[in-house]
């Protein structure tokens, strides 16, 4: 279990040399006969061999916010709550053995398990927690992602700077196995939100070997440093190649780990990623490119997966100036949209053409039936407008981040609006991904596309952003009665009344749309068929613990 | 003496044009728009000048130069915010031995391939054979690496199972991808010794020992080969720096983790040391191989030392 130095994986230029030397002699020998893929060798030594999209920011639960690298941060850490492997709404217990709310929901607590312990026998009490949320709210930490932790009385303000004493945050440890959270205001999916990965726990006296608890550029998260609390510790990291976890022989549940161990392999070109669980390197892909889809589709393979996704690609409107601050126009553009030719022609990997904004729950929250592809109405709303034809509109510009699939889906939109509504002045413009960032942020836009991925499954990850004045608006919309509504939902304790009101939110947000729905995400990627027990999730947050692999009499890789 | 001040005036020059590229580059990133603390998902304002300060972008632009070149002097080239927890350093230090040897072994298959295809197409100049030769040798030059790389993946890969198609632990992808590299520059070496080769030819020499009945091939490999292959060796060296600047294609291609890869990623995701670090890893690259060059052709060629 000794973690090799990461120098010491570095050396292997010989080995490579001595490695193609074998390959062509085992050629000579054995042409014709197929050999042992790595995925059969991985699949008998039962690690899981995972494409991981872009090489990974940190391995410091702190600092990440992509889903490549809270993947990894899953895999290493455990929090409170945890994850089903088969229900996105069932929340299983982690460190907390169980956990209970006052009425309100504003207070809730924490009660760990006391056999819980870190990677290096020590073991996770409630102080941990503490620290932790102390940490990634600490002003001088500056976490990205850190507003996630908004939820705990005064984590804004704290996190602000506004409030210097992180006593009066609302985290405390009544003692050693007891958390107690006290709430900004009610929040009845609490048990959801910190399943994320900011709320994750770190490991205090390996953060201050190496430096002081808000140091960013430390070696605590390196291979042999790093201290973590899940099924898996880090054992090896090189940039770019791969990272390796491993059993962590002191988690609680180690016997019930199903793995020994998972590579997460960063290969963020997507036609390489495909070629290589082709040649039997990977177990899954991490994405599959849309103009591959057909291709797997025709033939039927089993490895294809497409299942709902909790993301919803959407065009955001400027509703600062015109002509996109005309309510009437906006209709007029959202029910051009023919999204059933987007999904099945564009896209192609099963996506559902989005009628309102948060993706549909099984089981939860269903947004109104609102947006439809209606040409007749669309027509309408134009003449509503002020436009007597769509020559009339003015110019504006649709912008979107570089890429293909963008770029098809804002010509199709673009020559859609044309052959519906006449509109003749649509540009449509892509910017690199920085620039673009940078253009609606500072809302210099008229049309943007954006995509949004919940971070929990509950309509509050999509909502929220439409308040007047949410940092992620960017459209410059709000209505007080949608904010109203959105507010009063978290005071609201039986599900099916608290989705009621936000249904009632979100028509106000699809009668006046700021935005332009198009699809709803679905994950396309491949899976091989030795690994057991991965389930499709909203969420694709897959607890690794319980991934079972078995090689399959017949499977070859292929 | 002549040699030993050209010499130093040429190491000047190097280390005014490396100054040169460092500022420019350092400017250049910073005027980009967007910066390395932006996300899709808003990050607070407070945060982000949180962010700001604790790197010290929220300083003058000049003072920030001038930092930046203080530790550039003592050789620290600072953090990397795309690869948290490693130092620019760090990251030039796995990614550039790779991307070297992707170099050095591309650089070989190039000669292997290149230099006997060159002299045999001299041997056999103005015939099918030669034509052949060299329009293979076009083709290959005009064949981008990304069009290349996957087709050798596809082929060697995954249809015949010689090697992996991607990753580097274990894998024997590096191969196809120094291959892709090799294929690339075999063309240029073998249509540069093909010229030299003939320009050795037809000189008086070898016609002197044709009339004196040596044996076509010893005229060929014995009289001519050393005169023909110097321009060839001259090349080596902008040639392993062009190999190893330009293995991005072929490290995103087959996964590989080198250098290129990071010269890419660092820009689009403003990652300014990581920018900065990786030009002047390639810039002092260059100008140590062109340096290296002229030092050598000075040193065997008088005239051009005193042309400068």
């Amino acid at each position: 279990m000794l973690p090799l130095p990461r120098h010491q994986t570095q050396q292997g230029y010989l080995t490579h040399l001595t490695l193609l030397g074998v390959a062509v002699v085992t050629l000579l020998l054995s042409s014709g006969c197929k050999r042992e893929s790595k995925v059969d060798i991985a699949t008998r030594e039962k690690i899981l061999l995972l494409g991981n999209g872009a090489e990974p920011k940190a391995l410091d639960p702190h600092l990440v916010s992509s889903t490549g690298d809270s993947n990894i941060l899953r895999a290493m850490f455990e929090g409170l709550v945890t994850n089903h492997p088969s229900d996105d709404t069932i929340h299983e217990p982690g460190v907390a053995e169980r956990w209970e709310s006052n009425e309100d929901f504003s207070e809730w607590r924490f009660f760990l398990r006391k056999n819980a312990k870190w990677s290096n026998g020590d073991p996770v009490t409630a102080h941990d927690f503490v620290y932790s949320y102390n940490r990634i709210l600490h002003p001088e930490m500056a976490g990205p992602y850190s507003s996630m932790l908004y939820f705990l009385k005064n984590g804004e303000k704290f996190n602000q700077g506004k409030i210097k004493d992180f006593a009066e945050v609302g985290v405390k440890a009544v003692n050693d196995f007891e958390l107690l959270c006290t709430l900004e205001s009610p929040t009845p999916f609490f048990p959801d939100v910190v399943k994320h990965t900011t709320w994750l726990p770190v490991h205090q006296p390996t953060i201050e070997k190496y430096g002081g608890m808000t140091d960013t550029f430390t070696d605590w998260q390196k291979p042999g440093n790093s201290v973590s609390n899940g099924p898996f510790e880090l054992t090896d990291w090189r940039i770019n190649a791969y990272v390796k976890v491993r059993r962590n022989p002191h988690y609680w549940d180690a016997e019930n780990v199903k793995p020994n161990g998972i590579n997460f392999y960063p290969i963020d070109n997507a036609f390489t990623e495909e070629k290589a669980f082709r040649n039997g390197l990977l177990h899954a892909s991490y994405i599959l490119p849309a103009n591959l889809i057909p291709l797997y589709r025709e033939r039927e393979d089993p490895a294809l997966r497409m299942e709902p996704y909790n993301g919803v690609y959407f065009y955001r409107c400027n509703t600062n100036q015109p002509p996109t601050d005309n309510a009437d126009f906006r209709r007029a553009l959202a029910y051009a949209i023919n999204r059933e030719t987007i999904v099945n022609f564009i896209t192609k990997g099963n996506q559902q053409p989005a009628f309102g904004f948060t993706p549909p729950t099984k089981g939860g929250y269903v947004p109104p039936e609102v947006v439809s592809y209606d040409p007749e109405k669309a027509r309408a709303f134009l003449k509503k407008a002020g436009y007597e034809s769509g020559a009339d509109v003015p110019e504006f510009t649709v912008i979107f981040n570089t890429s293909d699939d963008h770029k098809s889906i804002a010509v199709s939109i673009q020559d859609m609006w044309k052959k519906t509504l006449g509109i003749e002045n649509v540009k449509i413009e892509n910017q690199e991904w920085k620039v673009y960032m940078a253009t609606v942020d500072e809302m210099r836009y008229d049309v943007s596309r954006l995509a949004w991925i919940g971070d929990y499954v509950d309509p509050t990850t999509f909502l929220g952003m439409w308040r007047t004045g949410d940092s992620n608006n960017r459209t410059g919309w709000g209505n007080s009665d949608f904010d109203r509504l959105y507010k009063e939902s978290f005071f609201i304790s039986e599900p099916k009344e608290r989705y009621a009101t936000l249904q009632e939110a979100e028509s106000i947000l699809l009668e006046e749309l700021p935005i332009l729905p198009v699809y709803w995400y679905t994950r396309v990627y491949l899976l091989h068929p030795d690994v057991e027990n991965w389930n499709p999730l909203l969420l694709d947050n897959h607890p690794y613990k319980h991934i079972d692999l078995k090689a399959k009499a017949g499977g070859d890789g292929k | 003496m002549k040699t030993a001040v050209y010499i130093l005036s040429r190491l000047a020059q190097s280390i005014f044009a490396l100054l040169c590229i460092v500022t420019i580059t350092f400017f250049l990133a910073r005027l980009a728009p967007g910066g390395p603390f932006l996300e899709e998902k808003a990050v607070p304002a407070h945060l982000m000048a949180q962010m700001n300060a604790k790197y010290g972008f929220d300083k003058p632009l000049p003072v920030q130069y001038a930092l930046y070149l203080s530790r550039l002097v003592r050789g620290d080239l600072g953090p990397s915010f795309g690869n948290k927890g490693f130092s620019v350093n760090e990251v030039i230090a796995e990614g550039f031995p790779v991307s070297l040897f992707l170099g050095i072994i591309g650089l070989i298959i190039a000669l292997i391939i290149g230099v006997p295809v060159g002299v045999f197409a001299a041997a056999k100049r103005n015939t099918a054979t030669d034509y052949g030769l060299m329009t293979l040798a076009m083709i290959g030059i005009c064949l981008p690496t990304f069009v290349i790389a996957p087709l050798l993946g596809e082929i060697f890969a995954l249809k015949l199972g010689w090697f992996d198609v991607a990753l580097w632990e274990d894998s024997t992808a590096w191969f196809l991808g120094a291959l892709t590299l090799g294929l690339y520059y075999s063309a240029y070496i073998a249509r540069l010794t093909r010229g030299s080769m003939l320009d050795v030819l037809s000189q008086d020499f070898i016609r002197t020992a044709k009339a004196k009945g040596v044996a076509p091939a010893k005229v060929l490999f014995k009289h001519a080969f050393r005169g023909g292959i110097t321009p060839v060796v001259a090349y080596l060296g902008p040639a392993l720096a062009g190999l190893i600047g330009g293995s991005f294609v072929v490290e995103t291609v087959f996964g590989l983790p080198g250098l290129g890869q990071h010269f890419i990623k660092a820009a689009t995701n403003r990652d300014y040391w990581l920018i900065n670090g990786t030009v002047t890893v390639f810039a002092i690259l260059i100008l140590f191989m062109n340096f290296l060059v002229d030092v050598i052709q000075a040193w065997l060629d008088p005239r051009t030392r005193s042309r400068d």
